[in-house]
């Protein structure tokens, strides 16, 4: 019944959406208020429904009601509770689900917090991810209908073992925060496309989502890299796998948005560049929920895959990404230019940050499909590795990072070259007196790591430079300002500890018997052997590696090995003693003769920093959009209208 | 308008590229081993852990070698398939049961039919190594003299049995 009741608000849910993506687009059109009055309630009831069917859906989860086919093949009558619910969207339908969830979270947000916009502005806004909705709720009631149900089973396959963490009760719907977040700028920018209106107030009006969507991506893709360092086991942190790069294109093309949406607010320029963005940033998360969803290529993330829902999504992207830029094509050449700007402004450097970006998300997107691209030519069967990624990568990355610095203290219209550098050449001096003389205090002295250090000590002097020149000035709270600092700043720790872990980790793999010891930098592990344990559906050998440092015990490690019983997967638990400086990470490998164990044993200096980084990056962004400017500009319009 | 088309140009080139690549499989990675000797083992077999079965005892016919287990969920789409195969007895199937627990696997068997002349017990997986196992089911064609004529990855569907697989057997067999 509740299953059937689930399918029944999907359905109807599509029949709003088809409203909410019509009517208010031609009443805006016509000027025709009634139609356009239309888009707020249809978009309301329509994420009641679709919330009705994910609680359907949960509830399906939570009771174990194997007559549903995705609970049989996703779930098991002894997975603990907290994951029978994340259950729910562990599987290809139930994140469809959850994706459609959050659009029309994002898209309720917007009928709430648009009382100040123009009423045929927000009808249109509304339309576009109405549209957007339709699209997705078509293709889960076409081809992955999550409440299919089938004759009952006596009890499920479980939810893969890789799932079953804590890390995945809020790392999907986090990004999915961040990569469906992004459809809020895509309205905008369509619904200012279809109304000729490209001026600079679209662009406030954007800003904040934009940067809303950008720091919970920001924060997703930090969880799922954190996820897969002490869930694979393998202790890495990055793995460019595609459908990590899925995730990472929007998050580049997000972050060149974001600066470019502030030069088209203040200054009316690089508007059609903008708006071009804003399409290119959610054409690329849907283009990642195809690579995804359709199977095209392989990758650790390896979801059930259909050709024909491949072939759905494909014709999905053809007719949004494709109308989407034919529209930009007819629209954006009547866009006049804006504020003129000399070669040596904020407005060049804002434009190289954005040509660096842009460059390296082409770099990801070509080595992602690299391998497509060979086969369907028939030229054979190749991949491509982290070698390609990181050559091609850090060359992009490293001079925008240093432009991060400088782009902030930069005069709008024309620098004065001379009054900037003399501002900055003690700043700069210091950071490459300390980045080249520091690494020798580590132990060895690399060139990576003096680049790193000079990268990220350069941020930290052009943030303090920027901060006291204001405070200088006496120049009030302006979130917004000091939210960008923050950010770059993020940046700038997990440059630190990109650069350190690449640079000094250590890594040992040995056979190890009852009472051996391993040594890695100066931390000894010794092994107090293997003991069985039984978790609620699984069974398991939990090793225990006691740590000291000179003699004085650091801390007591459980690495396990697990089998889970539904699917007889092997699985590794990694054990992992964090640190601010440094991260001690052991893993059991496999039981050899004898009682022996082989261990894994890092030893990984400031690897947390990377993702401290990224959250204070995140932090920056949800800072900026506290903004006064954002809410001043809405009771100045209310007061005008 | 027209540097405004570009971002469209390329677009649809590339959607030509990704309509192309759905009907391709990219975990169809050509095995090394087609045109070598299948890699040898003498592994005790499922029904009888007393016996034992190497691939020098099945020399003189062409036969399937499928690589399987009980906690593999894509094993069961091919298992119809191969039960069919079975029962028209065009060529033998053998199994190779790749880290499992034998009462799972036979408890398997009895539940759903067994399409297979025997299986065998591969427990750590040391066989699995030799024949470059990297995805439960695997399956591949040998032919009289012992050397592997073609390997499909992943669960065997009826399309890959017609057009690939059973024409090779039928010219293998001649």
């Amino acid at each position: 019944m509740i299953p059937e009741l689930g399918h029944m608000a999907l359905i109807l849910a599509l029949l709003l959406a088809f409203i909410q993506g019509i009517l208010p687009l031609v009443g805006a059109a016509r000027n025709n208020q009634v139609l356009v009055s239309v888009a707020k309630p249809a978009a309301r009831a329509q994420f009641i429904f679709v919330a009705i069917a994910f609680g359907c859906l949960a509830y399906s989860f939570l009771t174990n009601d194997f007559s549903v086919l995705n609970v049989t093949r996703n779930s098991h009558s002894r997975l603990p509770e907290i994951y029978r619910f994340t259950a729910t969207w562990g599987s290809h339908e139930g994140s469809m689900l959850l994706w459609t969830l959050i659009l029309g979270l994002w898209t309720l947000a917007v009928t709430v917090f648009s009382r100040h916009l123009p009423d045929d502005m927000v009808a249109r806004v509304v339309s576009v991810m109405g549209l957007v909705s339709f699209g997705f709720l078509l293709f889960m009631l076409a081809t992955s209908n999550p409440f299919l149900r089938m004759p009952m089973a006596m009890d499920g396959s479980d939810l893969n073992p890789l799932l079953q963490d804590p890390g995945m009760v809020v790392h999907p719907p986090i990004l999915y925060m961040g990569y469906v977040g992004f459809s809020v700028a895509f309205a905008f920018a369509i619904a200012a496309l279809l109304s000729g209106k490209l001026d600079a107030s679209w662009a406030r009006w954007s800003r904040p989502w934009t940067t809303a969507a950008w720091s919970f991506l920001t924060v997703g893709i930090m969880m799922g890299s954190w996820w897969a360092y002490y869930e694979l086991g393998w202790g890495g942190w990055w793995f460019w796998d595609p459908v990590e790069n899925a995730s990472l294109m929007p998050w580049l093309v997000g972050t060149a948005l974001i600066h470019s949406l502030a030069v088209t607010e203040k200054r009316g320029s690089f508007k059609a560049w903008t708006v071009f963005l804003a399409i290119g940033a959610f054409s690329l998360s849907l283009l990642g929920t195809f690579l995804v969803r359709s199977g095209v290529l392989s990758s650790v993330h390896a979801f059930a895959t259909d050709p024909t829902r491949g072939l759905f999504i494909l014709i999905f992207l053809l007719v949004v990404i494709g109308g989407s830029l034919l529209l930009f094509a007819f629209r954006a050449s009547q866009v006049g230019l804006g504020g003129r700007f000399a070669l040596v402004s904020r407005e060049s450097f804002l434009m190289v940050n954005n040509i660096l970006l842009l460059t390296a998300t082409g770099a990801v997107l070509l080595g992602t499909l690299y391998p497509l691209f060979l086969d369907a030519l028939g030229l054979g069967k190749i991949s491509v590795g982290p070698p390609y990624f990181n050559t091609v990568f850090v060359p992009l990355v490293a001079p925008l990072i240093f432009l991060s610095g400088i782009g902030p203290l930069a005069r709008w219209k024309q620098v004065n070259v001379p009054e900037l550098a003399a501002r900055l050449k003690w700043g700069f001096g210091a950071s490459v007196l300390v980045a080249l003389l520091l690494p020798f205090t580590l132990g060895e002295w690399k060139p990576t790591v003096s680049l790193g250090y000079l990268l990220s000590l350069w941020i930290v002097v052009t943030v303090a430079i920027g901060v006291r020149a204001r405070m200088r000035t006496g120049a009030g709270w302006s979130a917004n300002f000091y939210g960008m600092n923050l950010a770059h700043l993020g940046v700038a720790v997990t440059v630190i500890g990109v650069t350190m872990v690449s640079a000094y980790q250590t890594e040992r793999n040995v056979r190890m018997e009852v009472g051996d010891t391993v040594t890695v930098k100066d931390y000894s592990f010794r092994f107090e052997g293997v003991k069985d344990v039984n978790g609620p559906n699984y069974s398991g050998s939990r090793g225990t590696l006691e740590v000291s440092r000179n003699g004085k015990p650091v801390a007591t490690l459980h690495p396990e090995k697990r089998i889970y019983a539904a699917s007889g997967m092997p699985f590794t638990e990694s054990a992992i003693d964090y640190g601010l400086t440094r991260d001690l990470y052991t893993a059991l490998g496999e039981s050899l003769d004898g009682g022996a164990w082989s261990v894994r044993v890092f030893h990984k200096p400031f690897v947390v920093w990377i993702w401290m980084g990224a959250v204070l990056m995140a932090l920056g962004g949800l800072l900026a959009i506290t903004d006064r400017r954002y809410r001043a500009s809405r009771k100045k319009e209310r007061a005008g209208a | 308008m027209k540097r405004f088309l570009i971002p469209l140009g390329i677009f649809i080139v590339l959607v030509g590229f990704l309509a192309v690549g759905l009907r391709l499989d990219p975990r169809e990675v050509p095995s090394p081993l087609i045109g070598k000797p299948a890699p040898d083992f003498s592994l005790a077999l499922l029904s009888d852990p007393g016996k034992q079965l190497s691939p020098a005892d099945l020399r003189g016919k062409v036969w399937l070698f499928n690589v399987w287990a009980s906690w593999c969920a894509s094993c069961r789409q091919e298992h119809e398939v191969l039960l069919e195969l079975s029962r028209q007895g065009i060529v033998p199937i053998y199994g190779m049961d790749y880290k499992d627990q034998p009462a799972a696997a036979q408890s398997v068997l009895t539940r759903f039919g067994n399409p297979y002349v025997e299986t065998v017990v591969d427990l750590d997986g040391r066989a699995g190594i030799n024949y470059g196992v990297y995805g439960v089911p695997e399956t591949y064609l040998i032919d009289k003299n012992g050397i592997i004529r073609y390997k499909h990855t992943g669960p065997v569907s009826p399309g890959v049995l017609s057009s690939k697989i059973l024409p090779l057997v039928k010219e293998l067999q001649k």
